[in-house]
């Protein structure tokens, strides 16, 4: 990152990448958008690892026999695949990389409101990322990422309270971030710069952040008793006692369930974002999307026992969690309604940020969709705890998170780089990568309903040809993103230079420079407008001399 | 509006003579039969011991809209938290569960 | 007086009174979190309470309602100057402020010294969760009996029928949520010594005292979990 900034600082005007060099001045920093860059790569990193531990297990499910792995390693695979994915990747993707980036950038202010708690939080999450990875390199976690009871707390040899350890730690980062956004949402906005003149992200964000709030905790405590029950053997779940380990499932659900919500809101935040900016229209329903955030936020606390159908869950809550599980889709289904009324008669350009907004709809709508079948307790009954629930999950976390994170990556890394990534590659890695996407899930969705259980490391040889598509799948969706990673690396130095707003957007992080001055801003700008105001011509703040094309 | 709101010392002092009656109201209160009523009451004093902690103590009574706004969210979800978990718990023998099938079939004598 | 306030705004925000509605309701929301953290522990209690009734009666039976009184009256007199030591702050007395800060802190330490004893004292008789853990509800009720208390038909009944092994988990519960109450005094604790060190190096005036408001506010909290966790654990089924 430094030879960039050096190379950089020959011809350009000091920015945030350029305005220091030495390595302090990475660690030590408490600019937003430099934890931001710190941030994303430590999140490449996790992503990397988690990926190689699926590539792994994938391709040992080739077979219907045990072939490249042992058995107790396939477990302790799929759960590292999950722990990594989920708390260091997932969870933190888009408010930690994006949302440090942008929030202050979008509101007009010169930092979050506590900066130095911003840093913290990414040690914190540096912390727990590696005691869960000394976890695995000391021999591994074979619980899955749920940690259930009592398998975990009493049962479990491998280093369940290493692992615990982690995602704990991990936990307070993502309430770190959580909490400076909100506060810098509600007291540092510009001068005129309304509730109602927030980009749809910033809504976004802080229906997360509420989210993260509200939820995190709760599984911090959760997995505080399983650290309790194992290191000093006091009994809270075990049932020898009279404890119920379905508590547990309760307890972790309670977070656990709205943690699908920090991972999909920032994304739906991010397409709001993209689809009005390449539709060149204002976004439709804006309040009805706005508001729709918050109701997710708030209707995902009261739906968690979806997850525990088939557990001593008694069946009169089973039907009530199932009734309010279908009101979610109820917010979301606005959502994506507001968004193709927004394309509706724009005039619609399929720049790469547009090409991951449309795969967000087309595999979101298959994940949320997907979920109305396990979310009905009697087809649940048929479908728990198979590859049916595995493909659901998949479409909405990587089909909807990780699209909206890769479509973010696209559309602000003009913003975050000063540099434009090559087109042409862009847009095929896209398609690489959805094209992977579903031939790696789709057929799970198949296997599931044909019963093959999630976890399973040996499996029925008549579901070897829909593994075997699957794995293929995952091939082709790991060199897309292989492809993506060597162009985006090519950009940071060979790129075309980009100018303030390259694709013309309408928003504040558009009117300062690409990339940004440390502070932000030159004088702290006033907003006179909507945002999405498309119909009206784009504002800058740049100096004139520094206006490039 | 939060301008700097300083309380005379009295309000302080007033709030820690309550507090601490309370206390030994709530103590009290314990030994006596009320039967389910003594948790309510108990948890009752708690409550308002919390309240004036937090309203005086705390300022929360001279505090920003939106502050009162999450310290009320807070308390929100913690009984959301407490109380859909203890409905299952409630809940559970209300549906009667369906009987093995050797107890509703009984098994031929054979197996 | 403002050029004084001015020296302790932070570069990025606009003015003194934004930066301390920023502090104050940044910690606000962490002690939002603090609920629902504290909020797991508590679900746990009452659901094994709503199942093991009993049990619970016998537990709380076995705490000490003096030492848990005697703690609660201490913990409320450190909120009272911890109060006092915000106001002292906001009156701009140095002094004052030290010496409240210092005598929160006392409280502090005393209502901690009274939990050891406390746990010391299940360790003795075998209440500590675990391989030694032992409780015969029967020969319970028989001190009781022994000790002169009116044993009335509920209470009877609840030390015939309750399992030991939930008053087991009972115990779990008691030692987790003291023991993570008293994780966050000590944390307090900590703040207390920093809050001391700054007041004595004249950082704090009444133009700026958002850290004693905001450490104030964490301490008042501490405290709110004490007031609930007394009744809960030290007076239920007493009767
Ligand atoms: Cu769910």
């Amino acid at each position: 990152m430094s030879e960039t900034a050096t190379i950089a600082a020959t011809a350009e005007p000091k920015n945030y990448l350029t305005n220091r060099h030495t390595i302090q001045s990475w660690l030590f920093t408490v600019d937003h958008k430099r934890i931001a860059i710190l941030y994303l790569i430590s999140l490449t990193v996790f992503f990397l690892l988690g990926g190689a531990a699926a590539a792994l297990f994938r391709l040992d499910l080739m077979t219907p026999q045990a072939d490249l792995l042992q058995s107790e390693t396939y477990n302790k695979l799929f759960t590292m695949h999950g722990i990594v994915m989920i708390f260091f990747f997932l969870v933190p993707s888009i408010p930690a990389v994006m949302g440090n980036f942008l929030v202050p950038v979008m509101i007009g202010a010169k930092d979050v409101a506590f900066p130095r708690l911003n840093l913290l939080s990414w040690y914190v999450f540096m912390a727990g990322g590696l005691i869960a990875l000394g976890a695995i390199i000391s021999g591994g976690v074979d619980t899955g990422w749920t940690f259930y009871t009592p398998y975990s707390s009493m049962y479990a040899n491998s280093h369940v309270i290493l692992a615990v350890a982690g995602a704990f730690i991990a936990g307070f980062s993502s309430i770190m971030t959580a909490l400076n956004f909100i506060v810098t949402i509600q007291k540092m906005r510009a001068p005129g710069l309304t509730w109602f003149r927030l980009p749809l992200f910033i809504w976004a964000m802080y229906a997360t952040s509420l989210v993260v709030i509200l939820g995190t905790p709760v599984v911090a405590i959760t997995l505080v008793m399983i650290f309790i029950e194992r290191f000093f053997q006091f009994g809270l779940f075990d049932p020898a006692l009279g404890g119920d380990p379905v508590l547990f499932q309760h307890l972790f659900w309670f977070y656990s369930h709205p943690a699908v919500y920090i991972m999909i809101l920032p994304s739906m935040g991010v397409i709001s974002e993209i689809v009005s900016c390449f539709s060149r229209r204002r976004l439709y329903g804006y309040t009805f999307v706005a508001f729709s955030s918050l109701a997710i936020a708030v209707i995902g606390f009261f739906v968690w026992g979806h997850h525990m159908f088939v557990s001593s869950q008694s069946a009169y809550a089973g039907l009530i969690f199932s009734f309010l599980t279908f009101f979610v889709a109820i917010p979301t289904a606005i959502k994506i309604l507001n968004w193709i009324m927004t394309m509706y008669k724009g005039s619609i350009s399929f720049d790469t940020p547009m090409l991951y907004a449309y795969g967000f709809l087309g595999l979101f709508t298959i994940g949320g969709l997907t979920g109305l079948f396990l979310s009905t307790m009697a087809t649940d009954i048929h479908l728990h705890d198979t590859y049916f629930v595995v493909a659901h999950f998949h479409y909405v976390m990587v089909g909807g998170g990780v699209m909206g994170f890769l479509g973010a990556l696209h559309f602000w890394w003009p913003k975050m780089t000063g540099r434009m990534y090559p087109e042409g590659w862009a847009k095929f890695a896209a398609i690489v990568i959805f094209i992977g996407f579903n031939l790696t899930f789709f057929p799970q969705f198949q296997l599931g309903y044909h019963g093959m259980p999630r976890r399973y490391h040996t499996y029925a040889e008549e579901f070897q040809i829909l593994h075997v598509m699957s794995t293929a799948g995952a091939s082709v969706l790991g060199a897309g993103y292989l492809i993506m990673a060597a162009y985006l690396g090519w950009s940071l130095f060979k790129g075309k230079r980009a100018s303030a707003n390259p694709w013309d957007a309408r928003g504040l992080e558009w009117e300062t420079t690409s990339p940004p001055p440390t502070e932000n801003f030159l004088s702290t700008p006033t907003v006179t407008q909507e945002a999405y105001a498309y119909d009206k011509p784009s504002v800058t703040h740049v100096p004139p001399e520094e206006k490039r094309v | 509006m939060s301008e700097h709101h300083v309380m005379p010392i009295r309000v302080y002092l007033t709030i820690i003579a309550i507090l601490m009656a309370l206390t030994v109201a709530t103590v009290w209160v314990a030994f006596l039969d009320f039967g389910y009523l003594n948790t309510v009451i108990a948890v009752g004093i708690a409550v308002i011991k919390a309240l004036l902690v937090v309203m005086y103590f705390m300022h929360l009574k001279y505090a920003a809209p939106i502050t009162r706004l999450f310290a009320g969210a807070g308390a929100v979800f913690f009984v959301i938290l407490i109380a859909i978990t203890l409905s299952d718990y409630r809940s559970r023998d209300w549906f009667p569960f369906p009987e093995p099938w050797e107890q509703a079939h009984e098994a031929p004598a054979s197996h | 007086m403002s050029s004084h306030a001015h020296a302790h705004v932070a570069h990025h925000f606009e003015s003194a009174e934004q930066q301390r509605q920023s502090a104050q309701l940044g910690m606000w929301i962490f002690l939002v979190t603090e609920v629902m953290f504290f909020g797991g522990l508590f679900a746990a209690y009452v659901v094994y309470r709503s199942l093991y009734p009993e049990a619970w009666v016998v537990g709380s039976h076995l705490l000490s309602i003096g030492l848990g009184g005697f703690n609660t009256a201490v913990l409320l007199a450190s909120s009272l100057t911890m109060a006092l030591a915000v106001h002292a702050a906001q009156t701009d007395k140095r002094n004052a402020t030290a010496m409240w800060i210092v005598l929160t802190m006392v409280l502090g330490f005393v209502f901690l010294g009274v939990k050891v004893v406390e746990y010391a004292g299940k360790f003795e008789h075998h209440l500590v969760p675990g391989a030694h853990f032992h409780v015969d509800p029967m020969a319970e009720l028989a001190k009781l009996e022994a000790a002169g208390v009116h044993v009335g038909q509920h209470l009877r009944h609840a030390f015939e029928t309750a399992n030991p092994s939930h008053v087991q988990l009972f115990y779990s519960l008691y030692f987790a949520m003291t023991g993570m109450h008293a994780v966050h005094m000590i944390i307090g604790a900590g703040l207390m010594i920093w809050l001391l060190a700054n007041t004595l190096k004249g950082r704090y005036s009444s133009a700026y005292y958002n850290p004693v408001e905001v450490t104030g506010l964490y301490w008042h909290f501490v405290d709110i979990v004490w007031i609930f966790l007394f009744p809960m654990l030290y007076l239920i089924g007493r009767h």
